[in-house]
């Protein structure tokens, strides 16, 4: 067969040959095909979502097939390399348990009963009851959740629409305790990407980070290239994670105490006048405030709280002192732990400071100087009613507190919430107390879901909305902040599969029908696009072709005496003693306060992430579910033993609420401590419709019932919930 | 004539799997199966532990035993590189190699049955390209050149380390190294 096809090929001539095999090769051949000549590959840069760190890859297409990811070299955040999750990519964009139609909900909300609607009646029944809400209630009664691309297209939408009622798990679920307390100490955060020089460190202090597990593109090639470097490498992690693994210095700290560490450490590099003096001097204030605080907080003293041996703490403290400032304190990025993780988090960029770190090399680097203006829009209408999304918190961010719209959701106060709008996030994944968002989805009036999958979240929407995948699509310009200014471009490397639809379609035709249709004054998003590139000055056909343009002259990492760092904070200092916090009751040197330990009988639940996964949004992927098909309960061997627990065999975990997951293996390991189990976060989703991750693992949120929330930041402490483990029956 | 080799600098793997993902694309392998895998192993007892992290693949042996017990001639070592290769129309999937390779890097390719492996991406290699696990290698750990150039980052590599090859007794003669076994120091 092969052979015959080659024969006729010859003889139809080469110049008809591309046309005739486009349509003659099954998938299965196309790497032959084009190994023999037949077919040539086209290369299409863009950059990913599967994760939202932004790594450029360039596509490689075969026949309209994409059959290859690789990173893209000029990309700052991929640097030619793409993670395990990148590079299957390609298995999110053909699983055909994909979106591929607007669905319209027929049964009870929750029962799964669709049927297929054309995107005409879709967007119409959505703006109908949209206009409906607004109608009744105004527009603060419609709320948005998003995360990732989505949001550049759908938090337009809704602000036009008139709601400033925005939640982002991304920050009370996440970043936002860490970002609060920098800002707090340094007037902004550390960035995303963190901009950690762990490249240039001689020593790397990693405090509940994976790196490795965590698998964000760029930052774990600096930190593998920083330990190539040989910089010495403080790991502390109840968990002997792949970083632990590769550790000089291995903490197992016990859950919960990281502050006691924190503030000893602090307090041996003041005691041991290891901080840098004339850094302070000049940029900081409130260390007499500080070194008082924390007199108290010696390595004996820690070592009750953290069961961590004194001699250690002071030893890996030294380590840090006597490398300053070429020291990374790691800011962390999930920092949403025990509740009082804005004052976890001070206490990391206190240590920074001290250490003279911020602004140096091999320290935490200054953010670009370079800025890119987004696109003029037509200003957005001024709420009638005060956003709800702080929760009164003093300190929530704009990104909003989610579960603070859920709570006024289900009480109607201080006024009613009809709608969620949904893109780009698994609510009932991300949020803790599954039951009270549930709780909270049964009382809307509408609920829309934009997703490429169907994930827990979207079979619950009355309308859901299908959205092509991000190698199908353009989205919003990526603007990276790292050491130089750079601007990325994701354009659609292959049609819309299905029906779905971009983003920025979907919100455009609902601006549409909801007579919103001066704020997205633009036919294409690429005529957008190539509008904001002419205001920018930048060349849209080398950003096309390359993918990501680097801005000359804009990075400035290093504090040099022209170039002086500027902290946006009260005081316009480094604030070691936090006048703000002061100002609004609370303490300005971070206090260590003990935290509840586990009853006999029970484990701290704690979670985290596979290298091979995002959360729940690759759960299902067929090249990323084959290497990690679910997930397991890790358990120290020892006490797995004393349960009668084998490696692999099935349990049912049960929390201190009676809450219980779905079955999940025993991983038996050495790599935990006795008071503690693990898990890899974002599994055990329920949807029949995802053929392969259905009811598979344990859904460590399922669990989540408590939660301790950071009274500056509103933000939601997720490990605080204890678990004992139940045979499967 | 180049004389290609692979260092996997095991210091610098962090087990991410972004090779064997990239491998798989690369060269389209069937599911469930793999020209390389990442094996992640730990030893000790709590705190006590130390981790070893393994990338393994085709050792292009220069002693090749599936070159030896292939019994129709599908195995053979290319001459002018040194890279184990099969010539699948020759191959009758007998797993004969399959079962004399002491390295299990060999499977029997389920949807199209013949005996694959790892190929160095010889094809990308033409194209002036590394082997698709060594181009996506986010910790620089997987290094790939030619042994006889001096300048090759695998005799960079090799330079200034110990290494060593799995199964050195079997007298395989393997052309991947590696670097340091244990991540931590020992």
């Amino acid at each position: 067969m092969k052979l015959s096809r080659r024969t006729f090929l010859k003889s139809s001539g080469v110049a008809t040959a591309g046309l005739a095999v486009a349509t003659a090769v099954p998938e299965k051949f196309l790497l032959w095909a084009e190994e023999a000549g037949l077919i040539k590959a086209t290369y299409v840069p863009t950059f990913c979502e599967i994760c939202f760190w932004k790594c450029g890859a360039i596509a490689k297409v075969l026949n309209g097939r994409v059959v290859k990811l690789d990173g893209n070299p000029v990309h700052g955040n991929s640097r030619g390399k793409l993670c395990a999750r990148g590079n299957g990519g390609i298995g999110l964009l053909y699983d055909k348990d994909r979106l591929k139609s607007p669905l319209i909900n027929v049964g009870k909300r929750g029962e799964g009963k669709y049927r297929k609607a054309s995107w005409d009646e879709a967007l119409g029944l959505v703006a109908e009851k949209m206009k409906g809400i607004k109608q009744q209630h105004g527009p603060e009664a419609m709320a948005l959740f998003t995360h990732g691309a989505p949001t550049d297209h759908f938090l337009p939408l809704l602000s036009a629409y008139g709601t400033q009622n925005v939640g982002m798990p991304s920050f009370a679920q996440c970043r936002g305790p860490r970002d609060v307390g920098y800002e707090l100490t340094f007037g902004e955060g550390p960035g995303s990407p963190e901009r950690v020089d762990m490249i240039n460190s001689k020593v790397i202090v990693l405090i509940g980070s994976h790196l490795g597990e965590n698998m964000h593109n760029s930052q774990v090639q600096d930190f593998t290239e920083g330990l190539g470097r040989g910089a010495k490498l403080i790991v502390v992690d109840p968990r002997f994670s792949i970083a632990a693994g590769k550790a000089q210095q291995w903490l197992p700290i016990r859950p919960a105490s990281d502050l006691a560490l924190l503030l000893a450490w602090i307090n041996i590099i003041i005691t041991e006048g290891m901080y840098d003096r004339p850094y302070l001097d000049q940029f900081a204030e409130g260390f007499s405030d500080l070194a008082q605080a924390v007199s108290h907080c010696t390595p004996q003293w820690a070592e009750q709280e953290t069961d961590i041996p004194a001699a250690q703490i002071m030893e890996t403290a030294r380590m840090m002192g006597q490398n300053a400032p070429a020291v990374t304190i790691h800011p962390g990025r999930h920092a949403t732990w025990y509740g009082d993780d804005v004052q976890r988090s001070r206490a990391l960029a206190i240590l920074t400071a001290l250490l003279g770190s911020w602004g140096r090399s091999g320290g935490l680097f200054m953010a670009t100087k370079g800025s890119l203006t987004k696109g003029e829009s037509k200003p957005f209408p001024e709420p009638g009613k005060e956003p709800l999304n702080t929760g009164g918190y003093p300190f929530a961010g704009a990104e909003g507190v989610t579960q603070a719209i859920r709570e006024a959701t289900i009480s109607g106060a201080p006024y009613p919430i009809k709608g969620w709008f949904v893109s780009g996030t698994n609510l009932l994944k991300a949020l803790p107390d599954q039951k009270r968002t549930l709780e909270a989805i049964n009382k809307l009036d509408l609920l829309v879901v934009v997703d490429v999958m169907p994930m827990d979240t979207a079979m619950m929407a009355d309308v859901i909305l299908p959205e092509c995948s991000y190698l199908e699509r353009y989205d919003a310009l990526a603007i990276g902040k790292g050491k130089s200014l750079s601007v990325s471009l994701r354009q659609p490397v292959i049609k819309p599969l299905y029906e779905s639809q971009p983003g920025w379609w979907i919100a455009k035709e609902l601006a549409n029908r909801l007579d919103l249709a001066d704020y997205f004054p633009w036919t294409t998003y690429e005529e957008k696009i190539k509008a904001q590139c002419v205001t920018a000055g930048i060349s849209y056909d080398d950003l096309k072709k390359l993918g990501s343009l680097t801005i000359p002259d804009t990075a400035a990492p290093y504090i040099t005496p022209e170039n002086q760092p500027v902290f946006k904070t009260a005081s316009g200092k480094i604030e070691l003693s936090s006048k703000e916090l002061k100002e609004k009751g609370f303490d300005p040197v971070p206090v260590y306060v003990r935290h509840p330990q586990p009853p006999e009988g029970f484990f701290r639940l704690t979670y985290g992430r596979s290298a091979v996964h995002t959360f729940s949004r690759t759960t299902n992927n067929p090249a990323l579910n084959e290497l990690y098909k679910e997930n397991e309960v890790w358990i120290n061997a020892k006490k797995a033993q004393a349960l009668g627990l084998k490696n692999g065999e099935y349990v049912l975990l049960i929390n201190q609420d009676g809450a219980k997951s779905n079955r999940i293996r025993v991983k038996a390991t050495q790599r935990i401590r006795e008071d503690m189990v693990y898990m890899v976060h974002g599994w055990g989703s329920t949807p029949k419709e995802l053929s392969r991750s259905s009811l598979k693992g344990a859904d460590d949120q399922g669990l989540v019932t408590r939660y301790a929330v950071d009274p500056i930041a509103g933000s939601t402490g997720m490990r605080v919930n204890f678990v004992k483990l139940q045979k499967e029956a | 004539m180049p004389k290609y080799a692979m260092v996997i600098d095991q210091r610098r793997c962090v087990a991410c799997m972004a090779c064997v993902v990239a491998c798989k694309n690369e060269n389209d392998v069937p599911p469930e199966q793999y020209r390389t895998r990442v094996l992640e192993m730990v030893e000790g007892e709590f705190p006590q532990l130390r981790m070893e992290l393994r990338s393994e693949l085709c050792n292009h042996c220069d002693n090749p035993p599936c070159v030896y017990n292939c019994p129709t001639g599908a195995s053979y070592k290319r001459k002018e590189d040194g890279i184990v290769l099969l010539r699948k129309n020759r191959c009758v999937g007998c797993k004969a190699c399959v079962a004399a390779c002491p390295y299990d890097a060999r499977y029997i390719n389920h949807e199209k049955g013949f005996a694959d492996k790892c190929t160095f991406c010889e094809h990308r290699l033409k194209e002036g390209k590394e082997p698709a696990c060594v181009a996506t290698c986010i910790g620089k750990s997987r290094i790939f050149g030619d042994m006889d150039d001096p300048k090759s980052p695998v005799r960079i590599a090799l330079q200034n380390s110990d290494a060593t090859v799995l199964l050195e007794g079997a007298g395989t003669r393997p052309r991947v190294y590696y670097i340091k076994k244990f991540s931590k120091p020992e």
